[in-house]
């Protein structure tokens, strides 16, 4: 008895350890890539930004200015002005905090319910998941800027039903992911040892399963992310997302449209400014891929 | 062989219903979406200053005081008659609005996905038989960009490079305004109208307006096809045939073009499809940018109008038309691979 309450904590913390090795393994062969470095660097300039939007804005970002409307960039205004003579870079720093909530938010609602709907249908199996799966497959068969469309136009255009609507979207694939790993998970002898012990399924999923799936889900919601922030981009052009005057790149690109042969710094930025986080993202992604896929190591 | 006949029946009978079950859900949501929207249809109907007895009149004859589950099995019962219901902004039966406005979006579509797999088979093969040299990374950079550009901004950006600034491509639009009309619509694409008509003025201009917005969007399914078809072949080229083939004396470009591409063509041709479907998201946004009048900009306008009929039978045609060509790749795949036999 002295000798296994002795041992659990020691062993618990040979497997941490083994865990922190590995993680920093993976960390270095992640940033060995040239490109996913890249993308990692976007990313955390892009948190960091979000963070001291303040300090790095020259300009109030909704501070109008009449008498210097749709001028080009130079060294007052670095990306210049727009049609009510607000300042592009400014408003530009002050969109990353708009995309990261989208990010945010639309990662804290589809994990979940991506992991629920997936590892209770793969787990229970039956009716219940041929119900799930098939309600997965009717999400699944409409691309996911049609559908979020379709939601937005129910719900009313703005930001937050933008982000509930893609949400609402993006969940299927997660859902799909999590029941194959359940179905795998399901047979292994721990789960039955878990079963024979007498423990519920509740407890069987929330202890033994779900956290066995966790990291590919994770993974599948980075790589989701690219897809997302073209969705609220897309949303926010076609003026269903943001709403004016909030700075969100895509409501900015959508406004900069009417004087964009004139005024071309109007579009390229903010556009330029989508492409290389959803970029950023997809090298990250990719290079998860690679450095987790055991057919590479 | 009875049993086998049986099995295939079985199988068959299966598919039909997961599509059948898959539709009606389809509906479910469309219709669901539909009486979520905050906009009240008859109301939009008769206007806002209509009397409170012409709104009941119209709420009875949309048959919006029945109850939930009857205007659900109603819906689908004019859908199945092909009564899409009245665009509530035109007037005119949704319907005829879209069949109006598709051959627009199918003459982009297909222009886009003959450029996307024209480019992006060959592309994807390349870069598999380069694999991990510079020339596969080239593609990588080029097809994770397609990947990752909001297609509306290079649209625009296309729009100012060559259209304001170069001056090579026209501007918005399927066609000049001053040839409009010119030549008889025989199958509404124009480019073919104007061929048959041996109209080459109109067939020019058709042509110069198509090529931005066409190329842009096969750009985007490029990206797609070339990284399917580079994962394909990898797969083959991993296999002893293909060393077999080089032992034997095969060239590599005998090697990979004879034998390992046919065996990847099946899973190609299901690729382009879906790629074709792929390419109706791509044009609501394509099409808003540059003025095309085909369907992605009828269901955008009607978005903003709140006028939910229209609206909700283009979201249920993208739905219907993802579905078929699911099916269609499905049914090719067991057509042509032995192995599914």
């Amino acid at each position: 008895m002295t000798v296994s309450s002795n041992a659990l904590p020691a062993a618990k913390a040979s497997l941490r350890r083994t865990f922190r090795d590995e993680a920093g393994r993976m960390l270095r062969r992640l940033l060995s890539n040239p490109a996913t470095a890249f993308g990692l660097c976007v990313i955390v300039i892009l948190v960091l930004a979000a963070i001291f939007a303040p300090l790095l804005m020259t300009h109030n970002p909704l501070a109008q200015n009449l008498s210097n409307i749709l001028k080009a960039p130079s060294a007052e205004n670095w990306f210049g002005t727009d049609e009510l003579g607000r300042d592009v870079y400014s408003r530009l720093i002050a969109g990353t905090r708009i995309t990261l909530t989208i990010i945010g938010l639309v990662s804290i609602i589809v994990a979940p319910i991506g992991l629920v709907i997936g590892t209770t249908a793969g787990y229970f199996g039956g009716w219940y998941d041929t119900a799930m799966m098939r309600i997965t497959d009717i999400f699944l068969s409409f691309p996911g800027l049609i559908l979020s469309l379709a939601f937005v136009a129910a719900l009313g255009p703005n930001l937050n039903n933008a982000i509930i609507a893609i949400a609402l979207t993006s969940w299927p694939p997660i859902a799909r992911l999590a029941r194959a790993e359940t179905l795998i998970l399901r047979s292994a002898d721990y789960i039955s040892a878990a079963h024979l012990l007498g423990a519920s399924p509740l407890r069987i999923l929330v202890k033994s399963i779900v956290p066995m799936c966790l990291p590919s889900v994770l993974i599948r919601v980075t790589l989701s992310m690219a897809t997302v922030i073209l969705t609220a981009a897309g949303l926010g052009f076609l003026g269903l997302g943001a709403q004016p005057p909030t700075p969100e790149w895509g409501a900015m690109i959508a406004t900069g449209r009417n004087y964009m042969l004139e005024s071309w710094w109007l579009v390229t930025f903010p556009g330029a400014a989508i492409l290389l986080v959803s970029l950023s993202f997809n090298l990250v992604g990719d290079g998860l891929r690679d450095v987790l896929d055991p057919k590479n190591r | 062989m009875t049993s086998r006949w049986m099995q295939m029946s079985w199988a068959a009978l299966r598919g039909t219903m997961t599509i059948l079950v898959t539709l009606l859900g389809l509906l479910l949501l469309t219709f669901i979406i539909g009486r979520v929207m905050p906009v009240d249809p008859a109301r939009l109907l008769v206007g806002e200053d209509a009397s409170q007895a012409a709104y009941e009149q119209a709420v009875v004859r949309l048959g919006l005081d029945r109850p939930v589950p009857e205007q659900f099995l109603r819906y689908v019962g004019d859908l199945l008659q092909g009564n899409f219901g009245i665009s509530l902004r035109t007037g005119q039966p949704v319907a005829t609005d879209i069949a109006r406005a598709l051959p627009a979006t199918i003459e982009l579509a297909t222009f886009a996905v003959l450029i996307g797999a024209g480019l992006g088979i060959p592309l994807g093969v390349i870069a598999a038989v380069n694999r991990n040299r510079a020339l596969d990374h080239i593609v990588r950079v080029v097809t994770l960009i397609g990947h990752s550009m909001p297609i509306f901004w290079i649209g625009m950006i296309g729009l100012i490079i060559f259209y304001a600034m170069l001056g090579w491509v026209s501007g918005g639009g399927r066609i000049s305004d001053y040839y409009i009309g010119l030549v008889p619509e025989v199958t509404g694409f124009l480019l073919i109208d104007s061929l048959l008509a041996g109209d080459w003025d109109v067939f020019w201009d058709a042509l110069n307006h198509i090529v931005l917005p066409a190329s842009i969007l096969g750009y985007a399914s490029m990206a797609y096809i070339t990284r399917m078809t580079r994962s394909f072949m990898l797969d083959q080229l991993s296999q002893e045939y293909v060393t077999t083939a080089r032992v034997k004396g095969l060239s590599v470009r005998q090697a990979v073009w004879r034998h390992a591409f046919m065996n990847i063509r099946v899973q190609l041709v299901t690729i382009v499809a879906l790629a074709y479907g792929g390419l109706l998201e791509g044009a609501v946004l394509i099409e808003t940018v540059f003025g095309w009048p085909g369907f992605g900009q009828y269901m955008t306008n009607n978005m903003l109008i709140g006028d939910m009929n229209a609206v909700m039978t283009c979201v249920l045609i993208v739905g219907v038309v993802f579905v078929g060509l699911n099916l269609l790749s499905d049914i090719l795949y067991r057509l042509f691979d032995p192995r599914t036999r």
